[in-house]
């Protein structure tokens, strides 16, 4: 009799999960997300709780090849330079199988953040496991998080400011503004958008 | 005698602008070796979104440098030949960077071909136009609305032909 109660409550759960629209899934705010070890440029695993003296991470799924992750790459580093310090380093992750875009192999990742000068960790999702967990759909896509008592707490997910063509006509720079918020201790303002990428090729 | 023949001229004046659909006015135009292309910002473009006749349009947002899209975008070019005499029709959004319209988008449109209409969406502010396309899109493309006066769909995926043309007579009927 047991059994079939959980026969019947993986069928409900499979007949439910096959109408949840796609994009609903992930982490929203208030979640907790997963930590990870996953490789870094460097060939050192990174995850989260190395970071003993952190106050939260601003984690940024971008990639190589992706002209959107590239049209932010050096407002990525101005990031980490900014607010490492300030206790909220980023941590980039590359989503991307390099079987179906072999311009986000490791090598070029490692060869992409000696060119730039990556100051942050640039970790390869190896078998693409933790952005689904995160809910991550293209690149380049924001989730900050802040160290809770409970686990590292989703605050803000989306887009790093409203203008990626031209830096120079940006007027709403959510990231830099959700992390002074939590900085100073008040409520996020805008705590989630939307920003056209580069769909993350699994 | 005159007075009819200006009646005429007037006559006919009309049943051209009432034919041949007038696109909204674009923020501006490309042009480069014959290819034109014309640009709008979201508020303009929302008219391609919601044209009332007896067409179906079918609405693909991409991009040169977007791979999957790329790829499926014969599918379209297909889709769009093969359907006129049904009223369907095609219109390719794309969303290059304006720096690149004039150096990659519009050497794709001649090297490739393509003739579906294509126009150019320029409005980087992105997180204002998103959710009015679909409150259902991430913003990831390939992208892909379909609708007529009656029916919309929208599709966050790739298409093969296939997939395509089912779903269009799904809603042409």
């Amino acid at each position: 009799m047991k059994k079939f109660q959980i026969f019947a409550a993986a069928v409900v759960l499979t007949i439910v999960s096959a109408f949840t629209i796609p994009t609903a899934t992930g982490y929203k705010v208030g979640d907790i997300a997963t930590d990870f070890s996953l490789k870094n440029v460097n060939n050192k695993m990174v995850s989260l709780k190395d970071y003993k003296d952190a106050k939260g991470f601003i984690v940024v799924f971008t990639c190589n090849h992706c002209p959107f992750a590239k049209a932010y790459e050096d407002r990525i580093i101005a990031l980490d330079k900014k607010y490492a310090k300030l206790g909220y380093p980023v941590i980039a992750i590359n989503p991307n199988n390099p079987e179906k875009q072999k311009e986000d192999s490791f090598a070029l990742m490692q060869e992409r953040a000696k060119e730039k000068g990556f100051t942050f960790p640039y970790l390869f999702d190896e078998g693409q496991k933790i952005y689904p967990q995160y809910g991550a759909t293209k690149t380049p896509h924001v989730y900050l998080l802040q160290k809770t008592a409970k686990g590292n707490e989703v605050k803000y997910v989306g887009a790093i400011d409203d203008n990626y063509e031209d830096e120079a006509a940006v007027k709403q720079k959510y990231v830099e503004n959700a992390v002074n918020s939590l900085l100073e201790k008040k409520e996020i303002a805008v705590k989630e958008t939307k920003a056209i990428g580069c769909s993350i090729k699994a | 005698m005159k007075l009819l023949f200006s009646l005429l001229i007037l006559f006919l004046m009309n049943c051209v602008s009432l034919t041949a659909q007038t696109d909204p006015k674009p923020l501006k135009v490309y042009s480069k070796d014959g290819i034109s292309v014309k640009s709008y910002d979201y508020k303009t473009f929302e008219y391609f979104l919601n044209q009332k006749n007896d067409t179906t349009y079918v609405v693909n947002f991409w991009a040169t440098w977007c791979k999957p899209c790329v790829e499926e975008l014969p599918n379209f070019e297909k889709l769009n030949a093969e359907y006129k005499s049904k009223k369907v029709k095609v219109i390719l959004v794309s969303m290059d960077m304006s720096k690149q319209v004039e150096t990659s988008l519009l050497p794709f449109i001649k090297r490739k071909n393509l003739q579906s209409k294509v126009i150019f969406l320029n409005d980087p502010d992105a997180n204002s136009w998103i959710e009015k396309v679909d409150k259902s899109w991430s913003g990831a493309i390939p992208a892909t609305v379909i609708y007529n006066k009656s029916q919309r769909k929208f599709y966050e995926q790739s298409f093969t032909f296939e997939a395509l043309e089912k779903e269009v007579q799904s809603i042409i009927q």
